[in-house]
C-alpha cells in the first residue's frame, strides 16, 4: 500500500514537473558575424540575434539553448535535427525556402555593400569579389559577371581583400561597417550598395509547423510593442525600423 | 579572471595581455587541447582493436569472415578520409535515432523522412533535446572518435596483417614441433614477433592520426583549430579586447604544439622499436 502511494506521488510529481517545464529548443547560429551573432570574450553566443532569440524564447515560453555551427552545414544540420532553428542572419530566399521554412522577418532587407582597400576605384563589374559561400551575396556576384571567390567564413572574405586576393568583398552593410571603422583607414566602402535578399528570418524545419507558429507569434508581438525596433537601434547604431 | 580585468579598455601592456589571455574564450581554447589528447588516447585502443579484428578476419579460414575483413580494409582505405568522416557520424546518428524511434515510438504514423527533413519523435532524439549542452558535445565527440577508429583501424588492420605474414615460418614450425597448440603458437611466438614488423607502420599511423585531429573541427567538435581561428579573427570594437587579424600567431602556436607532439612521439617509438627488436633475427635486433 505504501509503495503504491509512493509510486503514485512520484508519477504525479514527474508529470507535473514535465507539464510546467518549457519545451526545449536548440537555437543554431554561426557565431562569426558581428553584430548579428558572434562568440564574445567569455566564449558565449552574443549579438543582436542572441538578444532577439532570447526574447522570442521568453515570449513563446520555450527553453532555449544556443549552439554554434559552421555556415556551410547550417541547413543540413537543421534538417537532420541537430538543432531546431537557424538564427544566423540568414536572408529569406526562394532557394532556401524550398529546403526549410522561414518565420516572418525579424530584420528588414538590408543593402549589401562593397568594401575594398582605401583608394580603390576599379570597375566592380569586372573585379574579383570575395563573398561567403552559400550567401545571397555569393549568388549575386556569380550572376553579375564579376569573378567570385568564395570563403567559408566572413573573416576570410575580408582577409582576402587585405592581402590582395580579391579586389573587394560584398557582405551585409552592418557587418562591414564595424570592420571598416576598425581598420584605421585601410579599408573603405566602394561602389553602390546593392539591394538583395528579403529580410532576415529564423529558419525552421518544414515539418515543424507548430514551432514556426509559436515563433511567428512571438516575433509579431515584439514588432507590435516596439521591442524589436529598440533592439535593432541598440545593435545597429541607432538605426530606426518601424514595424 | 583577475579583478583588474573588469574594464579591459583601460588596460595596456602586460596587464592587457594577462587579461586577454585569461578570457573565458581563451580558457575554452586551452581546454580544447585536452579534447585533442582525449581523442588520441581514446581512439588508440579502438584502432588497435579494429586493426586486430580486421587482420585476423583476413587470415580467417572461413570464407565469409575473410571476405568481410578484406572488404572492410579495402573499402575504408580506398575512400577519401574526409568523406568517411562526414558520412560515419551522420549515418551513425541517424541510424541510432531511427532504431530508438522504432523502439520507443512504434505507434508513430508519420514517416521518418519528410522531404529533406529527418524527423523522429522527441523521445528518440539522441541525445534528448532537453539534455544539457555538454551531453550533446560528448555525444558528438564519441561519434567522431568512432569515425576515427573505423578509418584508422582499417589502416592498422593492413599493417598488422602484413606484419603477421612477415614472421618467419620456421619460427612457427619450430613451435609446432615443440607441441604447442595453435593458440599457444599465436600468443607465444607469432604475436610477440609480429610487433617489430608492425611498429614502423603503426608509428606512421600514429603520426598521421595526430595530424588528422584537426578534422575534429570538420565534425563540429570545437577543437584547437576551431578556437585558434575564432580567437585569431579580427575583433572589432564590439569585443572587449579588440585586435586585428591575429590568426597567423594563433596558428603558429598550433604549429609548435603539433611539432612538439610528433617529436615526442618519434622518441617514444624509437625507444619502443629498440625494445621489441631485442633478440630478433632482424638487422635491428642483431645490432
Amino acid at each position: 500500500m505504501k509503495l503504491t502511494t509512493f509510486l503514485t506521488t512520484a508519477v504525479l510529481a514527474t508529470g507535473l514537473a514535465s507539464a510546467s517545464m518549457a519545451q526545449a529548443i536548440r537555437m543554431g547560429t554561426e557565431g562569426a558575424y558581428p553584430p548579428y551573432n558572434f562568440v564574445n570574450d567569455a566564449g558565449e553566443v552574443d549579438g543582436f540575434e542572441r538578444e532577439v532569440g532570447d526574447e522570442i524564447c521568453k515570449r513563446a515560453e520555450l527553453d532555449c539553448t544556443w549552439v554554434t555551427n559552421d555556415w556551410d552545414s547550417i541547413i543540413p544540420n537543421l534538417v537532420s535535427g541537430n538543432y531546431d532553428t537557424i538564427i544566423a542572419g540568414m536572408s529569406i530566399t526562394d532557394e532556401r525556402d524550398e529546403v526549410i521554412d522561414f518565420t516572418q522577418e525579424y530584420f528588414p532587407p538590408d543593402p549589401s555593400t562593397y568594401v575594398a582597400l582605401a583608394g580603390y576605384d576599379g570597375d566592380l563589374s569586372g573585379a574579383v569579389v570575395a563573398a561567403q559561400t552559400s550567401t545571397i551575396q555569393a549568388s549575386y556576384i556569380a550572376s553579375s559577371g564579376a569573378t567570385l571567390v568564395e570563403f567559408a567564413t566572413p573573416e576570410e572574405t575580408v582577409a582576402a581583400v587585405r592581402n590582395g586576393e580579391a579586389d573587394a568583398v560584398l557582405a551585409d552593410d552592418a557587418f562591414l561597417i564595424d570592420i571598416v571603422n576598425a581598420s584605421n583607414g585601410e579599408l573603405a566602402f566602394t561602389g553602390e550598395p546593392v539591394n538583395i535578399g528579403g529580410g532576415i528570418g529564423m529558419g525552421i524545419r518544414e515539418s515543424d509547423g507548430e514551432l514556426k507558429d509559436k515563433m511567428n507569434a512571438a516575433i509579431a508581438s515584439m514588432k507590435a510593442d516596439g521591442t524589436l525596433s529598440a533592439m535593432i537601434a541598440t545593435w545597429f547604431d541607432g538605426r530606426m525600423v518601424k514595424y | 579572471m583577475f579583478s583588474q580585468c573588469a574594464e579591459p579598455s583601460l588596460l595596456d601592456g602586460l596587464n592587457w595581455w594577462s587579461c586577454y589571455l585569461t578570457t573565458g574564450k581563451h580558457i575554452n581554447f586551452y581546454q580544447s587541447f585536452l579534447v585533442v589528447f582525449a581523442l588520441l588516447l581514446l581512439t588508440v585502443p579502438f584502432i588497435l582493436a579494429f586493426g586486430f579484428a580486421g587482420a585476423l578476419a583476413r587470415r580467417s579460414a572461413l570464407f565469409p569472415i575473410r571476405w568481410f575483413g578484406l572488404a572492410y580494409t579495402s573499402m575504408v582505405r580506398g575512400i577519401p578520409d574526409i568523406i568517411f568522416f562526414l558520412f560515419v557520424p551522420i549515418a551513425m546518428d541517424q541510424g541510432i535515432e531511427y532504431l530508438r524511434h522504432k523502439w520507443k515510438c512504434g505507434d508513430w504514423s508519420e514517416p521518418v523522412r519528410q522531404g529533406n527533413d529527418f524527423v523522429v519523435c522527441t523521445a528518440a532524439k539522441m541525445p534528448l533535446g532537453i539534455s544539457p549542452q555538454w551531453v550533446h558535445e560528448t555525444y558528438g565527440f564519441l561519434l567522431a572518435t568512432l569515425a576515427f577508429a573505423i578509418v584508422f583501424g582499417a589502416f592498422a588492420a593492413n599493417t598488422i596483417h602484413g606484419a603477421l605474414g612477415a614472421v618467419p615460418r620456421a619460427q612457427l614450425e619450430t613451435a609446432a614441433a615443440f607441441g604447442m597448440s595453435r593458440g599457444q603458437i599465436f600468443r607465444r611466438i607469432h604475436l610477440p614477433q609480429m610487433w617489430v614488423y608492425a611498429l614502423p607502420g603503426l608509428s606512421n599511423l600514429w603520426m598521421i592520426l595526430i595530424k588528422a585531429t584537426p578534422l575534429l573541427f570538420l565534425l563540429g567538435v570545437e577543437d584547437i583549430v576551431y578556437w585558434a581561428r575564432e580567437l585569431g579573427g579580427t575583433k572589432t570594437g564590439r569585443f572587449a579586447y579588440p585586435h586585428p587579424d591575429w590568426r597567423l600567431g594563433y596558428f603558429l602556436v598550433l604549429l609548435v604544439f603539433y611539432l612538439a607532439l610528433t617529436w615526442v612521439s618519434e622518441r617514444f617509438f624509437a625507444a619502443l622499436m629498440r625494445r621489441t627488436s631485442k633478440g630478433q633475427t632482424t638487422i635491428g635486433g642483431t645490432v
